[in-house]
């Protein structure tokens, strides 16, 4: 066997070891990819959403606005309290509600109601919304992010799960009217 | 001392470190840059190292769990031995470096240090400018309290702007729906394995090439870069008249390093520890979150910009700002090194950092956001009430009443989101007011359903008395023509 056929088949021996760990690194890949995508993936089609009851309808007086707080649902035993989350109910008039997302439509701080001066004021860059959540003044593009709600033996229920965020389709598609009372 | 030799030797002639060792060591340096101004590169050096060590430190006892990470710093503060004196030199080390690495980068901007052959040093620094500000980023998030909560919020709102996939970009910076324990837990990874990787990787690569290529000369008005002769020039500097790197020129990064481990650990112990602030509990909204110092810059930019441009301006400014940076020595290879010689560059210089620093001044006081309590909390200034009527009197009862405290000042107290109102009535004539409190405008809510008739007139009432006694009040000069002399003075 000459010299040359001899370097050809070692040339073919790393040739067919780069291949073989490339198929690997492939193979590997796809499993690496989907647990780190899971976040994105993960119970995508029933999604995070859900509808959790903030309780009797008795704590949300007629004409008032009040501060109300659910568990998220998709908890994992170490979240400890952030998974406490505040929204702001509003009573319109016994018949029809409407529940904000505690997060300022611009970056997400958690905005203040005044019932004095029936405003949202938001702490951070001085975003303020009127008391059904329309845009007043400041940086805010849109008005406050809302839940869709619904009245089930005396319980107010609102379909959440998931931070709203400007970026959101779920958040805005919310924005607009209540779906049912 | 024979001993330590034969040991040292033996180790030598296996590990055979000790030639390339002395080699760098004595490298020759170019003579003037054994000076104060070559001293923050080694400096941004120590101060990373302090951080790996207090790092492992605050790791031995930090909890990298949404629902225990507040109550172990709290145990590291107040429970541990010294704990909170580690938690301080690790967040004063922060501060120190991204200080230091900034004005590494600028120093050696000015001195030209980014041209041939050194423009993939440049780069490699801007890189680490980036990690070592994620660095900071995450840390502020381990710092798992009120303010790390809702920065977070900030971050996921940033993210989900991004066109198309903003949605998934939310989902994978928090590790699901909301910000929680996967939250916690991937920043943790972040802050401890895949920056500080990445930090290690590009520190190593900056420092081999500083090595390899040489300290950037002594920029000299009219010592032109051109890279035909510059590599047979810098030989010559350095050869001809170079100093060993050791003993001549390590003097003195030497002693600033000290000063600098120093002055981290005096601020240490004089202010001690950053936080942990309030509990990361979202249902407590009493809270004006804030970032950190080094990101008060982008919270006063975030209030400033209008609404429509925000986003673009947001996703777009910054990714042009790390390209001009990245290709800087790449269309500026050649040419003058010295300041003296380069207005553009010392202008610009100038004009980022007073902006950097008027907008982080402005971050620290906020005059943008409603001061939330001021209505309960600060009093009308009795001069405002003094010899004033019943209607007048109430108005001002309204002005508190109703939040107007909260973004308008009387005497310097209260609100700076709107104008000062100590003078209003020179400005604006009762109409006008009336107009301004019902309608709003001008980024002030409409009052409009909020006041009832009688509430606008004593508010009204009041804001007109807001004038110096020596100067008269605006009015309304067509009045008298329209309405007749008996109308003059309107209620």
């Amino acid at each position: 066997m000459s010299a040359e056929t001899g370097m050809s088949r070692r040339a073919m021996l790393v040739k067919i070891g780069l291949l073989l760990n490339g198929i690997v690194g492939v193979v590997l890949a796809v499993p690496i990819v989907r647990y780190l995508v899971s976040p994105v993936t993960r119970e995508r089609q029933i999604g995070y959403e859900s509808w959790l009851s903030l309780g009797g309808l008795e704590q949300f007086p007629a004409g008032q606005t009040r501060l109300a707080t659910y568990r998220n649902p998709a908890v994992n035993a170490w979240d400890g309290e952030t998974a406490d989350i505040a929204c702001w109910v509003r009573n319109v008039d016994d018949q029809n509600f409407q529940v904000f997302a505690i997060n300022c439509a611009h970056l997400g701080c958690p905005v203040r109601w005044f019932a004095q001066s029936s405003l949202f004021m938001c702490p951070c860059h001085g975003g303020a919304y009127y008391q059904d959540g329309s845009r007043a003044s400041g940086p805010p593009e849109r008005g406050l992010f809302q839940y869709h709600y619904k009245i089930e033996d005396g319980k107010l229920l609102i379909k959440a799960g998931e931070m709203p965020t400007p970026g959101q389709p779920v958040a805005n598609k919310a924005g607009g009217k209540p779906t049912c009372a | 001392m024979r001993l330590i030799q034969k040991v040292g030797d033996w180790f030598d002639l296996r590990l055979q470190l000790g030639k390339p060792i002395r080699e760098t060591a004595e490298h020759p340096v170019p003579r003037e840059t054994a000076s104060w101004f070559y001293v923050f590169g080694s400096a941004a050096l120590t101060c990373f190292m302090l951080q790996i060590v207090t790092g492992i430190l605050l790791a031995l006892i930090y909890v990298p769990s949404a629902g225990e990470a507040w109550n172990s710093l709290q145990t590291l503060n107040h429970g541990i031995a010294l704990g909170w004196f580690i938690r301080a030199l690790h967040g004063w080390g922060s501060n120190f470096m991204v200080a230091i690495v900034l004005i590494h980068m600028v120093q050696v901007f000015l001195f030209g240090a980014y041209k041939f052959p050194r423009e993939l040093t440049w780069i490699v620094g801007v890189l680490l400018l980036l990690v070592t500000l994620g660095m900071a980023f995450t840390g502020q998030v381990l710092r798992f309290d009120q303010d790390a909560y809702w920065g977070l919020g900030i971050g996921a709102s940033i993210a989900s702007r991004v066109p198309v996939i903003g949605p998934w970009a939310v989902n994978l910076m928090l590790g699901g729906p909301i910000i929680a324990g996967a939250t916690l837990s991937r920043f943790f990874a972040l802050h401890v394995f895949i920056v500080p990787g990445l930090l290690i990787v590009f520190v190593g690569v900056h420092l081999l090439m500083v090595l390899k290529l040489g300290i950037n000369e002594w920029p000299m008005p009219g010592r032109i870069v051109r890279r035909a002769t510059y590599l047979q020039e810098y030989r010559e500097l350095t050869h001809k008249q170079g100093v060993p790197f050791v003993p001549s020129a390590v003097g003195k990064d030497i002693l600033f390093s000290g000063f600098i481990l120093l002055s981290i650990a005096i601020c240490a112990v004089y202010f001690g520890p950053f936080g942990p602030g309030g509990q990361p509990d979202p249902t407590i909204i009493q809270t004006a979150p804030r970032p950190d110092f080094f990101f008060l810059w982008l919270y006063a930019l975030l209030s400033f910009l209008p609404p429509s441009a925000e986003t673009p301006i947001l996703l777009i400014g910054p990714a042009v700002g790390i390209v001009v940076l990245l290709v800087l020595p790449l269309v500026a290879g050649e040419g003058e090194k010295s300041w003296k010689r380069r207005p553009i560059a010392v202008l610009t210089t100038l004009l980022i950092a007073v902006t950097l620093g008027t907008l982080t001044h402005l971050g620290q006081h906020t005059p943008w956001s409603p001061v939330m309590d001021a209505w309960s909390s600060q009093p009308i200034p009795s001069e405002y009430l003094r010899g004033r009527t019943a209607l007048e009197r109430r108005g001002a009862l309204v002005f508190q009443a109703k939040q107007c405290h909260n973004c308008h000042s009387l005497d310097d107290k209260g609100g700076q989101r709107g104008p000062a109102l100590d003078s209003v009535a020179l400005r604006l004539t009762a109409d006008q007011l009336i107009r301004q409190v019902i309608q709003g405008g001008g980024n002030m809510p409409a009052y409009g359903k909020n006041l009832s008739p009688a509430e606008t007139t004593a508010l009204v009432a009041f804001l007109k008395t807001l004038h110096p006694a020596s100067q008269p009040p605006a009015r309304d000069a067509s009045r008298a023509i329209a309405l007749g002399a008996s109308e003059v003075t309107p209620r």
